[in-house]
């Protein structure tokens, strides 16, 4: 069995987000770029998963579409532990058109397991992994929480509104993962990261692919106005205030 | 052309984020002169579909099939794509929520029809098609041109607001989908459903508690005041973590992203990964006893104190003036 994880590289979650040139830009000055969180827990997911299952598992493969300054992010994930590398070299510029590319490139090799993170931290909003599974004509099951292989069998825990539900997959498929998928990431040994250098990473050519959107101008949230600070002794005060004025009690 | 909106109930009853998703629909169509066609996917009664033209729905698909519930997302995208055809709809929206997250990028590629998720504004333009969405997890806005024939929408809840319901009804149609062809992947093992409990994404007030609470035992306090609000109970991830709460109750960047009417945050320190999930809330009330908490920068209201104290403090005074 093979799997395949696409990490994309993000802006580190304590980033104070800024723009630039015209707020046309995000302001990439002194951003500390990572593994989007989910996409990292994916990984440590497979990763625990080709250890346990006793050579069932082959390989792990991550795949990325970025430029080459998207290769430390790689290498963090070979670190990890993933075997090989595929970077589709291309700047990424909507959902649509990274779905397209990893498409593209995924088409002429096979995986069993497609692993994909929830909410990439940027501006995807959570519809690469989906829009891959529909490019490629594959199941996909979203809001996965759990992945494990019993038996050979692939078997999945789902979050859907209300509760969550345990189901058989027969593979291929895409998993779209989210909280509970790993707990904490891996961190990567002092011979993981000297065994990453080497480690093979192709770079393949990208296609041509339309844009369906395009972000036009960024703005930040309106900072909120002072916060109205009341002591212990004024609570009543406060709940009169949220009773009357914000009307939220 | 028709305007498609994408409807969800549970248990055959609509959920108040489907009546908000038509009642920003409504805006859309006066807009561009257009009606909506509203789409019901499983068991609701004609009474319940009804409803739907209450919020603005001139239609009303109801399409049913037992295949479709085991929730195949690709077996969906099918059935909403041969609807939309039909209709020859030419802007889709779906509720910004797992469901949505599940179907709209798949529908997305299918069609070739650009995806904005997350959007928390009616268009500011419609030719061109121009939009604001929330992105970098809440953190910024973007405005995104949409430049496909057909634009797909996820609305995040509670940016609208719901619009008061007429008595108007929509014409109701039964579909029997297409889709014995379609074979599934996925089969049902088991399924848990929380009962009981409000839930986090539904609930309009939400009581938090984070690190600051010291243990499990002291969350009697967040749940008496979240009983008494009619709240749903939250909690910051080190929280859940530590298994002092369960993990569905987890908000942040990495957990649940919501935006209830009110947010009261208690013991949190208001990191910015939490508060990316909670930002976008209405009213937001922090309780905290160190006064350079971060949290006091995005909240409106504070008190400055001991949980111990306030909690107590504060759920007694809200008795009184729901008493009175
Ligand atoms: C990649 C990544 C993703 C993350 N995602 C999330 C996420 O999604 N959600 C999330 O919540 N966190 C997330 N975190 C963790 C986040 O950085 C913070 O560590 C976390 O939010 C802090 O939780 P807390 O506020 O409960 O605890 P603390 O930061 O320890 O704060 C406790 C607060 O309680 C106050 N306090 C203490 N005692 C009392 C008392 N008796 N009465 C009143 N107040 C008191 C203190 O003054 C303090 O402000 C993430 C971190 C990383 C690295």
């Amino acid at each position: 069995m093979k799997i395949l994880v696409c990490i994309s590289d993000v802006p580190d979650t304590t980033t104070k987000i800024k723009f630039t040139n015209e707020n046309k830009e995000l302001d990439k000055t002194g951003i500390q770029w990572v593994i989007n969180p989910w996409d990292e827990l994916a990984l440590t997911r497979a990763l625990e998963l080709k250890e346990s299952s006793g050579g069932e598992i082959e390989s792990i493969t991550v795949i990325n579409v970025g430029s080459a300054a998207s290769e430390p992010t790689i290498r963090k994930a070979l670190a990890m532990g993933a075997d090989n590398a595929i970077r589709v070299d291309i700047e990424p510029k909507e959902s649509y058109f990274v779905a397209y590319q990893l498409a593209e490139a995924i088409k002429p090799r096979e995986f069993d397991i497609i692993l994909a993170g929830l909410d990439s931290a940027d501006y995807n909003g959570a519809s690469v992994g989906g829009m891959l599974a529909e490019l490629l004509d594959m199941a996909s099951v979203s809001a996965v929480s759990a992945l494990n292989i019993e038996e050979g069998k692939v078997l999945v825990n789902r979050e859907i509104e209300g509760g969550t539900q345990k189901l058989e997959v027969k593979t291929p498929f895409i998993a779209v993962v989210q909280k509970g998928i790993a707990i904490e990431p891996r961190i990567p040994a002092m011979r993981g990261i000297m065994m990453a250098r080497t480690k093979p990473l192709e770079v393949v050519e990208p296609s041509n692919a339309n844009c369906l959107t395009e972000n036009l101008v960024y703005e930040l949230p309106q900072p909120k106005g002072a916060c109205r600070i009341f002591k212990e002794e004024d609570i009543k005060e406060l709940v009169e205030v949220l009773h009357k004025e914000a009307k939220s009690i | 052309m028709t305007l498609l909106v994408y409807t969800e109930n549970r248990e055959g009853k609509f959920k108040k984020a489907t009546f908000e998703l038509l009642s920003y629909a409504q805006e859309l169509a006066k807009n561009i002169n257009t009606e909506i066609v509203a789409l019901s996917i499983g068991d609701v009664s004609p009474d319940e579909l009804n409803k739907l033209g209450n919020y603005g729905a001139k239609k009303v698909f109801s399409v049913k099939d037992e295949k479709l519930d085991l929730l195949d997302n690709k077996i969906y995208t099918a059935v909403i794509a041969d609807i939309l055809e039909k209709e020859n709809a030419k802007i889709i929206i779906f509720p910004d929520n797992l469901s949505g997250r599940a179907l709209a990028p798949r529908l997305s590629a299918k069609l070739k029809a650009g995806l904005v998720s997350g959007v928390v504004d009616i268009p500011s333009s419609y030719d061109p098609f121009i939009i604001k969405n929330k992105v970098f997890t809440g953190k910024a806005y973007a405005s995104v041109k949409v430049t496909s024939d057909i634009k797909i929408l996820t609305l995040s809840q509670n940016s609208f607001g719901i619009k008061d319901p007429s008595s108007d009804t929509p014409q109701i149609e039964d579909i029997k989908p297409d889709i014995s062809c379609i074979d599934s992947n996925l089969k049902l093992l088991s399924v848990d459903m929380v009962t009981g409990k409000l839930l986090l994404t539904d609930a309009e007030r939400v009581v938090s508690g984070g690190r600051g609470m010291r243990s499990p035992e002291n969350w009697n306090l967040i749940e008496e005041l979240a009983e008494l609000l009619g709240a749903a109970t939250a909690c910051t991830r080190p929280v859940s973590d530590e298994g002092w709460r369960p993990h569905d109750e987890h908000v942040g960047q990495t957990g649940k992203i919501i935006a209830p009417e009110l947010y009261i945050a208690c013991g949190i320190s208001g990191a910015i990964q939490h508060v990316g999930g909670i930002s976008s809330s209405k009213v937001i009330v922090a309780i905290n006893k160190d006064p350079d908490a971060p949290i006091f920068e995005v909240a409106d209201y504070g008190i400055l104190g001991d949980f111990k104290n306030v909690l107590p403090e504060l759920t007694k005074a809200i008795k009184e003036t729901k008493g009175s």
